[in-house]
């Protein structure tokens, strides 16, 4: 990786985003430049409310920034125009989130088959499910499922589509360490298994250890990039 | 299945309580509907297949004494497919263990052959013999009544003479599918029934060898009945016919179809209620559960799911609930639709019921209440799918709370922070707070418009036979009599007061507005049985003109002063113009009064008297009663008692019990609307209730916070309810105006009291329900996590 330089994924041009919360008007971001290259694994880093989950956000198509613009693939996303991020979403993107955001009325397999239903070239679920070690657990309800088990399955879902794009928000937020280890393991796994673009947010920062590239972020900038030479296992970390 | 669908099933599982809530609102108004449009469907079916088997008849006459060989004439007339000449009069009977005496309206059967018209239908035993004369058949429902079997015997008095009848056969008729006595109100099988005799054996008994006295016609396809009638009325008037009438008017059949017609007023009314009703909840629910799914809806849209699939998703919620409530609703329809049926021929008489429900009738209501399902819930359904996914993935920023003027207030200082909380949200969201209070109002409003039937019945009651009305018992003469029979009334023992009436049958027109209506002759200074106006109590009868009721008076477009032509249609047959004196207001029926002196200058037949009403003094009545029946020329005698009795009674077989139906409906829609408030409540603000167990709240306190709410809102909607019930009342009383009865517009506080009372003790039951909820609240997963 370090000898050829691989496309750019994904690019953000100059994004700004504002706001209102109450009667507070908020900047979430005050113009932000970014780029992904294909098969990356970039953390965002920073203290809450700096504006790392409203930037995964408009990258993945799921808000619109005030301005600024996003390239796809060097094409220019169709910020704003419903249908067409709900495409983008659908064929390109991979979500994980903090609160796992399973469908509590759906088994660990269902709830991918939920996102492979409509993708174009999924994996089956059980597939996905063993690639993140949850192949004897595929047809618990997430309420018979442990934290770290639950964040699997969303792992799972996320990947089930093959995405292009894997966005992660806090996905070790609610876990302790020894299960949040599980949980990068397998985020690390699909990033180098299946080349998956991947972006994820924390705010501990010894989870950057595991990435390419770190990006600082406060109060809606990004302060420092800093290139980790040395990836590190996640099984070497601990907080 | 698709894993969406998967999930909606799951999710309905879950939700099964509310669902079922929902779904019963729901398969209420389709259940009402179904009752009322299958019930329509079988009383006109059997009606039509009843009448056309027994070949009941178009146009009907009377006359006192026509001719045999006029039976020929009718029978050519233009437009006559069959005449059949008969003999029809009235007996007293004396029926061992009943002092009362008991009328009878005997009709004769032909002597050789079958009967042409109004077949009967035998019930049990065998019609009578010719060379018998003392045989009669008596109506299935008099027989019933009474404990009559074939061959029982009983006593008549047929003109004063007392003869012993054997009773052969029990009968129905088309003639009186609704069998009520002549002046009576209401069928009362124990006091009046239809005995059928041999022709020759009648005519002997009332002088009538050669001759009828009553004719029935049916007509040809496409003939006229007032041609006929008018032709009949002409060739019958010299023989004394009292005007002939159509199908239209003949008693049996207008009652029946009164009663289809008020089917089909109801059939308009309840249901749609009800359904604008489950529309409305449906809306609410839906849009609140919604909100509780925006978290899922925003996933959704992140895995790529597309507007349409996802209002499909929700959309398919509502048809779920909505067909579950269809089916509830059409089986409980259908069973509803068959036993209403089946009371109404115990009420109304026929032989055979014909319950064969179309799919006419569950399509419409199911198609209507799926449309006022899906229409109730499309802008919860739309605002679902138009939440941006970011946001919706988001827990909903904390809603702006301010400090209202009513904070500011001293009573705000008084109120410890739970009552605030409550009060906030209240104030925070006043139209969704408003909305749930207005759907417990409406079901409120439904319960006071069902007991509400209960107050105007009893107070039809006491105003027409209670202050409208003081005599015991009124006879009516077989045959007009001096006016000095009344002195021989007076001196009967038990007798405390006679006053004599006068009935004439006449026709009344205006410009072509024609009825056929009887005018009944009061005299001056009567208190017996005046002339009763709702409001104003008795009126004096003015000494010329006439007295009209209200209903009389709209259906022939008179105003006072205005001049109606009046038919006498009885013994001299004049014809005079008389002028409405005066316009009164009864609840029942059409009536139309004039001064007794002045009726009978008018008719030209001296001074008589068609009945006298009495007053009897109660420790001589059965003395009186014995006598009664030796009189001859007696043809009735009706007890105010006994019509008070009868009327309840026919109320309790029909109004009351639909009173049951729709309080039962109603108390679905309390637990509807509560249920369902609660429950989203409960799920909105699991976290915050949790927290609040956390910061060491009880859990009497929190249940406190949740069901204070609900409990305001109730409290609200009762003022509310009663406002909307008012005016539903208003509406239905309106509604269900008919010639029969006008039901008055009475409201006793009691009723308000009663249906706020019901929706309370709802409201309690569903939040103790849903209070057990919050006993099992996880507070550390609720906290942790928000799956």
């Amino acid at each position: 990786m370090e000898n050829e330089t691989p496309a750019i994924a994904l690019e953000a041009r100059d994004l700004t985003k504002t706001y209102r919360m109450g009667t507070v008007e908020v900047h979430a971001l005050r113009g932000v430049d970014v780029e992904l290259r294909e098969g990356e694994l970039m953390v965002l880093l920073g203290p809450s409310g700096s504006g790392k989950s409203t930037l995964l956000n408009i990258l993945g198509g799921l808000d619109t920034p005030t301005s600024g613009t996003v390239l796809f693939r060097d094409r220019a996303l169709l910020l704003g125009r419903e249908r067409a991020m709900n495409l983008y979403r659908r064929n390109h993107v991979g979500f994980v989130f903090q609160f796992y955001n399973l469908i509590p009325s759906l088994t660990a397999r269902e709830n991918v088959a939920l996102v492979t239903e409509i993708a174009r070239d999924p994996m089956p679920p059980s597939e996905a499910l063993t690639m993140v070690g949850l192949a004897d657990r595929m047809d618990h309800f997430p309420a018979q499922l442990s934290g770290g088990e639950q964040q699997r399955v969303a792992i799972a879902r996320a990947i089930a589509k093959r995405p292009d794009l894997l966005l992660c928000d806090e996905p070790t937020g609610a876990l302790d360490s020894k299960t949040g280890i599980l949980v990068l393991d397998a985020i690390l796994r699909i990033n180098r298994e299946l080349g998956t673009t991947t972006a994820l947010i924390t705010h501990n920062a010894v989870i950057a250890e595991i990435a390419n590239r770190v990006l600082y972020f406060a109060d809606g900038r990004i302060v420092e990039t800093r290139r980790n030479t040395v990836q590190r296992a996640p099984a070497e970390l601990s907080w | 299945m698709s894993s969406l669908d998967r999930k909606l099933l799951r999710g309905l599982w879950q939700l099964k309580a509310q669902v079922l809530a929902i779904a019963l609102v729901i398969a209420s108004g389709t259940a009402l509907l179904i009752m009322a449009l299958t019930t329509i469907e079988a009383l006109e079916e059997t009606t039509t297949a009843y009448y056309e088997r027994t070949r009941f008849a178009d146009v009907f006459a009377r006359a006192k004494r026509a001719p045999e060989s006029l039976g020929r004439d009718i029978a050519e007339m233009p437009g006559v497919r069959l005449a059949e000449t008969r003999i029809v009069d009235g007996a007293i009977l004396d029926m061992r263990g009943y002092s009362e005496p008991v009328v009878a309206q005997l009709i004769s059967l032909p002597e050789h052959g079958p009967q042409l018209l109004n077949a009967l239908v035998i019930r049990s035993g065998r019609l009578v013999d010719p060379n018998r004369p003392d045989e009669v058949v008596v109506s299935e429902p008099f027989a019933d009544a009474l404990g009559l079997k074939p061959g029982d015997t009983f006593d008549a008095i047929l003109r004063g003479n007392k003869r012993r009848l054997q009773v052969v056969g029990t009968a129905l008729s088309p003639e009186f599918v609704y069998a009520i006595a002549p002046g009576g109100l209401m069928p009362d099988d124990e006091r009046f029934g239809v005995l059928w005799m041999g022709r020759d054996a009648l005519a002997a008994a009332f002088d009538l060898r050669s001759a009828f006295n009553s004719v029935t016609v049916s007509l040809l396809p496409g003939a006229d009945p007032r041609d006929v009638t008018r032709r009949l009325d002409s060739l019958l008037a010299p023989f004394g016919g009292i005007g002939a009438y159509g199908r239209a008017d003949q008693t049996s059949n207008w009652f029946l179809q009164s009663e289809i017609a008020q089917q089909k007023n109801m059939s308009k009314i309840m249901p749609t209620i009800f359904l604008a009703v489950a529309a409305f909840l449906t809306n609410m629910v839906m849009a609140r559960l919604i909100e509780t799914e925006r978290r899922e809806i925003g996933l959704l849209k992140a895995f790529g799911y597309g507007n349409l699939a996802i209002g499909w998703h929700y959309a398919k919620m509502v048809l779920a609930i909505g067909a579950l409530g269809i089916l509830i609703g059409s089986l409980l329809g259908a069973w509803l639709g068959h036993w209403n049926t089946e009371l109404y021929t115990q009420f109304y008489r026929f032989p055979f019921l014909l319950y064969r429900p179309s799919p006419d009738g569950f399509v419409i209501a199911g198609a209507i209440s799926l449309a006022a399902a899906l229409a109730g819930s499309l802008f919860a359904v739309r605002r679902a799918v138009r939440l941006p996914p970011a946001e919706a993935m988001l827990p909903p920023s904390p809603p702006i709370y301010r400090r209202s003027w009513a904070s500011r207030t001293a009573l705000a200082g008084a109120l410890d922070e739970p009552s605030r909380m409550i009060l906030r949200r209240i104030i925070r969201w006043p139209v969704r707070a408003f909305l749930a209070s207005l759907g417990l109002a409406m079901s409120i409003s439904v319960l006071i418009m069902a007991l509400q039937w209960v107050d105007a019945i009893d107070s039809l009651v006491e105003t027409v036979f209670e202050r409208g009305q003081h005599q015991d018992a009124s006879v009516a003469f077989g045959d007009l009599q001096p006016i000095d029979t009344v002195r021989g009334f007076e001196n009967l023992p038990g007798v405390l007061a006679a006053e004599p009436y006068r009935y004439v049958s006449t026709r009344i027109a205006h410009g072509h507005l024609v009825e056929r209506q009887g005018i009944i002759g009061v005299p001056q200074g009567a208190i017996l049985s005046p002339v009763f106006d709702n409001e104003r109590g008795r009126i004096e009868v003015p000494p010329d003109g006439l007295v009209f009721s209200r209903k009389l008076a709209e259906l022939l477009e008179v105003e006072t002063g205005d001049t109606v032509a009046v038919e006498m249609l009885q013994g001299h047959q004049r014809r005079v113009n008389l002028p409405v004196a005066q316009i009164f207001d009864t609840y029942i029926g059409t009536p139309v009064y004039m001064d007794m002196a002045a009726l009978n200058r008018l008719a030209g037949d001296g001074r008589v008297v068609s009945g006298l009403h009495i007053r009897v003094d109660e420790p001589s009545r059965s003395a009186l009663l014995t006598r009664l029946k030796d009189i001859p020329n007696v043809a009735a005698v009706l007890f105010r008692q006994a019509a008070i009795d009868t009327f309840y009674k026919t109320m309790g077989e029909t109004i009351f019990i639909f009173i049951g139906f729709f309080v039962t409906f109603s108390l679905t829609l309390s637990v509807g609307v509560t249920y369902n408030s609660i429950r989203i409540a409960l799920s909105e603000r699991a976290r915050e209730l949790a927290t609040l167990r956390v910061l060491g709240f009880s859990r009497w306190e929190i249940s406190y916070i949740l069901l204070g709410e609900v409990g305001i809102l109730t409290w609200i909607s009762i003022p509310l309810g009663g406002v909307i019930g008012f005016s539903l009342a208003w509406y239905m009383t309106s509604a269900f105006e008919t010639e029969l009865y006008r039901v008055p517009l009475v409201l006793r506080d009691a009723t308000y009291g009663k249906a706020a009372l019901i929706a309370l003790a709802a409201a309690l039951t569903c939040a103790a329900i849903v209070r057990r909820r919050l006993d099992r609240l996880d507070l550390i997963a609720v906290l942790k996590t928000r799956e």
